[in-house]
């Protein structure tokens, strides 16, 4: 069985016995730069996770710095910006903003995603498509379009209504909510459809052949087994509205801003251990609800149809 | 066990709910429907028609027919040929640092994988803005920049506001994107085919080659598509990154729409985008049948 035997001979069965065994077993012809190329996909793999996590990690550590002139001269540990920046009243109301805009948009898509994915079995192939063309176009179109477009219909709308009604329409909160609940509305609704559809039906005939009603069966059995896809959903949203910068600055008025916004009109006065202090919160919360998110999910998942899916497969597997 | 059996035949037959059910499903698509209607077909229409339109006298716009508009989009070119190779380059630079990676988590990670992906969800997860936000200190003058400047003995030298940082944060921003259905795809390959391939003698390389890459082509170009697409309209990246210096086109539109407020001319240039992404979703459909075929062919 060694290399000089031939290929014949060296790719016989050993090479059967999966990849999982390959590092025990002698090396075919062939497989001379097997190591190599071992060590390169290994070292490529890592170098990817620390190029993924090293800004990360960077912008934490100097939000702990205690300098008060250039933020990479480290002058000690310190909480002090985190202090002064939770004291500070723009933070504070962009932060609420934030939090009001992202649950509102997560709420809306939520249901109406949801309510949509349902629907949509239901309806006939006459709508289905269109449909689905649209929700294809409201997800593919870039953000930047769907802001622009969004705000030139709002100002329009809003120049036409206003006089004949006598109404004082302007951007704000709800002009924000309502252009960030379309991507999301599509989202929730992928992810509500794809759990449907590797749904076991057999629960639901089951219900229906014990005289439950489709309201009682849909709250019993259904429901449940589309929680995950619900909670992943609502969290998604919220993390894409918490963090949208594009959309809210083309439709937010006076008053509505973000917390984004907020960050990125700071960014260009340049970074300050402040600046890295709002960050890091921003990180914090986000990753709050990821991690929620994901033992929610996951927890859910395995209890109601065994079928493991966490936030970040369902992730996966819906850009596939 | 009886009760069963017995309960069955006497199921009674449900009253006609041909109408409840289509009001009831009319009511579950409809909030949908309506802003799909009303945030999207509606938007996009008025855009289409503001294009052709005049520049109003405060600014915004005035109705007429006109070509101008496009014809200043064609004048200066620079934000869209920009874009158009920015976009190009980020996305096969992501395409070469995502292939690697999302073989080695679909064969080589095991039982960890779960583990891998999650580590990949995290920062894609977290703040966007935040992530482009940290390479200013690592790319600034105090970090990378500055370094690089010395080493090199000049002072003047920088990465933030060129376009190779704009770059650095298009990867970074987009990897993930990538990663994701290449990941998928590798995952839902047939492995044996790999086996046999070798079994066969054929060696590493002509096995990746010949087996691996057209199977996970579907991947590659899902990936393509998802990273190629949203850097055409990218914003945030160029202006943070770049210093507003890389110029793309998203930064021209909100220049045009938030700041000079010329929303005609800017509404023919968001068209143009718009045309740009439909070629590129229709050849990637094309491509994409045409790989299913060639991909049947080879598994007979």
């Amino acid at each position: 069985m060694s290399a000089s035997a031939g290929p014949a001979v060296a790719s016989g069965h050993p090479t059967v016995a999966g990849t999982a065994d390959a590092k025990r077993l002698p090396k075919p012809r062939g497989e001379r730069f097997g190591g190599l190329v071992e060590g390169w996909l290994r070292g490529h793999t890592l170098l990817i996770y620390l190029f993924l996590y090293i800004p990360i990690i960077v912008v934490v550590i100097f939000s702990f710095n205690a300098t008060n002139r250039r933020v990479t001269d480290w002058q000690g540990f310190s909480l002090k910006w985190y202090a002064s920046v939770l004291s500070d009243k723009v933070v504070q109301s962009a932060l609420t903003n934030s939090f009001i805009v992202a649950t509102s948009t997560a709420i809306i898509s939520t249901v109406f995603g949801t309510m949509a994915a349902l629907g949509l079995q239901r309806a006939p192939k006459w709508f289905q498509r269109p449909f689905e063309a649209l929700t294809f176009v409201s997800i593919i179109v870039p953000e930047i379009v769907i802001a622009l477009a969004t705000l030139v219909f709002f100002s329009s709308s809003f120049d036409v209504i206003n006089p004949i009604f006598g109404l004082k329409l302007k951007l704000g909160f709800p002009t924000i909510i309502a252009a960030h609940a379309l991507f999301n509305i599509s989202l929730v609704m992928l992810l509500v459809r794809a759990r449907l559809s590797g749904m076991d039906r057999t629960h639901v005939e089951a219900s229906y052949d014990l005289y439950g009603t489709p309201w009682r069966t849909f709250w019993q059995i259904t429901f449940p087994q589309l929680l995950p896809a619900v909670v992943a959903g609502f969290l998604l949203s919220f993390t894409f509205s918490f963090d949208d910068y594009v959309i809210t600055t083309f439709v937010s008025g006076a008053g509505s801003t973000t917390l984004p916004l907020y960050i990125f009109s700071t960014i260009r006065k340049g970074v300050t251990p402040a600046t890295n202090a709002v960050a890091a919160l921003m990180l914090l919360i986000t990753l709050t609800i990821l991690i929620v998110g994901q033992l929610v999910v996951a927890r859910n998942a395995r209890r109601a149809s065994g079928r493991g899916a966490g936030v970040a497969q369902m992730i996966t597997e819906q850009s596939a | 066990m009886a009760a069963i059996t017995e309960a069955v035949p006497v199921r009674p037959a449900r009253p006609p709910r041909s109408i409840r059910s289509a009001a009831l499903t009319t009511v579950l698509v409809l909030p949908a429907s309506l802003w799909y209607i009303i945030l999207l077909v509606l938007p996009l229409a008025i855009v289409v028609v503001m294009s052709f339109g005049l520049q109003g006298n405060h600014g915004s716009y005035a109705p007429g027919f006109t070509l101008d508009n496009y014809g200043s989009a064609f004048e200066r070119l620079t934000p869209f040929t920009t874009s158009l190779w920015l976009s190009l380059a980020g996305t096969i630079l992501c395409l070469l640092a995502a292939l690697p990676i999302a073989y080695f988590i679909a064969t080589r990670a095991g039982r960890r994988k779960s583990l891998f992906i999650v580590l990949l969800v995290v920062p894609f997860w977290t703040s966007f803005l935040i992530r482009t936000y940290a390479w200013l200190t690592i790319l600034g003058p105090d970090g990378l920049g500055g370094f690089i400047g010395d080493s090199i003995g000049d002072p003047g030298f920088r990465i933030l506001g060129t376009p190779a940082a704009v770059l650095l944060g298009v990867v970074y921003g987009y990897l993930p994107l990538m990663i994701f259905p290449i990941y998928v795809t590798l995952e839902r390959m047939d492995r044996t085919l790999v086996e046999a391939s070798k079994d066969l003698g054929a060696g590493r390389w002509s096995t990746f080659r010949q087996i691996t890459l057209p199977i996970i082509l579907p991947g590659l170009l899902t990936g393509s598509i998802l990273v190629f697409i949203p850097l055409m309209g990218e914003y945030v990246i160029p202006a943070i990154l770049g210093y507003g210096r890389v110029f793309l086109i998203g930064n021209q539109l909100v220049l045009q729409f938030l700041e000079s407020r010329n929303w005609p001319e800017g509404a023919a240039r968001a068209v143009v985008l718009i045309l740009i992404m439909l070629v590129s979703v229709i050849f990637y459909l094309w491509f994409a049948n045409r790989g299913r075929k060639t991909r049947d062919v080879s598994v007979i």
